[in-house]
């Protein structure tokens, strides 16, 4: 399964599945990257893993994950040993409040804090809502300004389900907070997540006769760089955008794609002004246009993209990427996967590509990190 | 024989015996079948009696709002309880109760 093709310069990669998690190591340790890949799974064999994280603060060498069986429901799980061992289901250590009447689907969002808040961790969680630990997992309890709001009753699920899947805060205690969830679309939070406030404007909800309401749109995902998290990147389900002004408003950059319909969008590590998406064609066929399996990447915050190509089938490639499945590493890392079970990775902003592996399950999460040594 | 212990010829006075698919041994020692006390009762609290004796695996069957999962089937003596009273599905003293994984959550 793995490859000895150069694309390996340090990260782990931590590989969500419909049938299970995948971690891949570079085998020389992240030195030269020449080595190629170690491909180590499946943990949680027959489970769908829509998320996972890794957990560096405090002193921390932990991975998420949040298996989730059609028959038993779904679990958050934690390895203190990078896979060897996971911690035990007997509790259930995330559900909703007796009197909301809701039982929690899928958790679609592992998001540990800032550096100035080391012990907080937020879910993403389907039915939409968020969840927030302040002791590093032990407890959970869900945001009530979200789970109360009342455009609730009104939320319409995508086709994956009424999910909450991105979670951006400005990194401080109490601070701002911006989540995504279809088909609800964008909310912020100015005050530690008590109150949140429909942030749409400009956003397009194709599949509504009113193509700009308050709230309903179908956000894919949104990205921010923490040097300007003021300015946010958005994916949408019909739509490239960009905000710089925390959401309150959004201008359309979908310049130069074969298509501004998509899920996967990431920022570039060390360039707020780098992002990476991989367009599909349509809402009816979700495949990479033309058969062609092309990153594409903005150096200007979305004033023009290039294709990203060099490395990457251009014939018979029906791929789709989604929302979680595209991440990225310091320095250059760059790395997706496909619902067809290929991964791939590039160490030079993504002008090159290599094979990590293939014949996975479909991949619906990709998240690289770089494992704190010992 | 104490409660959710190994199952063994018929079950005594008092309790049912419980079948779970492999999935779920990991709550119970590795064991298939346990029996469990409380009966007569309805099934959700033989499931709470499960959970008491082996924690971990009632939240498996049953969500935090008191429902049998979608693709959970659970058997009384044959039969499924959807068909029947669901969770309300009387359980008398010496019946059995088989726990499947429903054929359409694959």
């Amino acid at each position: 399964m793995a490859s000895g093709n150069g694309t390996n310069g340090g990260g782990t990669l931590l590989l969500g599945t419909t049938k299970g998690a995948f971690l891949a190591r570079p085998r020389d340790g992240g030195g030269a990257g020449d080595g190629g890949w170690e491909l180590d799974g499946p943990h949680f064999p027959g489970e769908e893993i829509y998320a996972m994280a890794y957990d560096d603060r405090a002193g921390r060498s932990r991975l998420w994950a949040a298996p989730h069986s059609p028959f038993w429901g779904t679990t958050l799980r934690f390895s203190d040993d990078f896979g060897a061992s996971w911690s035990g289901t007997a509790e259930r250590s995330v559900s909703f409040p007796e009197d909301s009447g809701l039982s929690l689907k899928r958790i679609w969002q592992i998001q540990p804090g800032s550096a100035r808040e080391p012990d907080v961790i937020r879910l993403g969680v389907e039915p939409a809502c968020l969840f927030i630990s302040h002791d590093a997992g032990e407890k959970w309890e869900a945001v009530d300004g979200l789970l109360n709001h009342p455009h609730r009753e009104r939320w319409e699920p995508g086709a994956g389900g009424l999910c909450l899947h991105t979670i951006i805060t400005d990194g401080e205690p109490g601070g701002r907070a911006t989540i995504a969830i279809s088909a609800a679309g964008t909310y912020r939070s100015d005050d530690g997540g008590a109150n949140w406030a429909a942030r749409n404007n400009g956003v397009r909800a194709e599949f509504l006769p009113d193509k700009h309401p308050e709230f309903g749109q179908c956000v894919h995902k949104i990205v921010h760089h923490p040097s300007n998290p003021g300015r946010l990147f958005l994916q949408n389900h019909w739509g490239l955008y960009r905000s710089d002004d925390w959401g309150d408003s959004w201008t359309d950059i979908a310049n130069g794609v074969p298509s501004d319909f998509g899920f996967a969008m990431a920022m570039h590590p060390g360039d707020a002004d780098t992002v990476y998406i991989v367009p599909l064609e349509s809402d009816g066929f979700r495949c990479t246009p033309e058969a062609k399996l092309r990153v594409y990447r903005t150096r200007n915050a979305g004033t023009s993209w290039e294709a990203l190509t060099e490395g990457l089938p251009q014939r018979n490639a029906y791929e789709t990427v989604l929302r979680d499945a595209l991440d990225t590493l310091a320095p250059g890392q760059v790395f997706f996967g496909t619902r067809s079970g290929k991964v791939y990775a590039s160490r030079d902003d993504g002008t090159t590509w290599g094979l990590v592996c293939e014949g996975l399950p479909p991949v619906v999460c990709v998240k690289a990190c770089a494992p704190r040594a010992g | 024989m104490s409660a959710g212990t190994l199952a063994a010829g018929t079950p005594a006075a008092g309790l049912v015996r419980v079948t779970l698919p492999a999935a779920l041994t990991e709550f119970t020692g590795g064991r298939s079948t346990v029996d469990v006390p409380g009966a007569p009762a309805p099934v959700g609290d033989i499931l709470a009696a499960l959970g008491a004796a082996h924690p971990g695996v009632r939240d498996r069957l049953i969500t935090e709002r008191g429902h049998l999962r979608p693709h959970v089937n659970i058997f009384v003596d044959g039969e499924n309880i959807r068909f029947l009273s669901g969770l309300d599905t009387p359980v008398t003293d010496g019946a059995e109760l088989v726990v499947l994984p429903a054929v359409s959550g694959g």
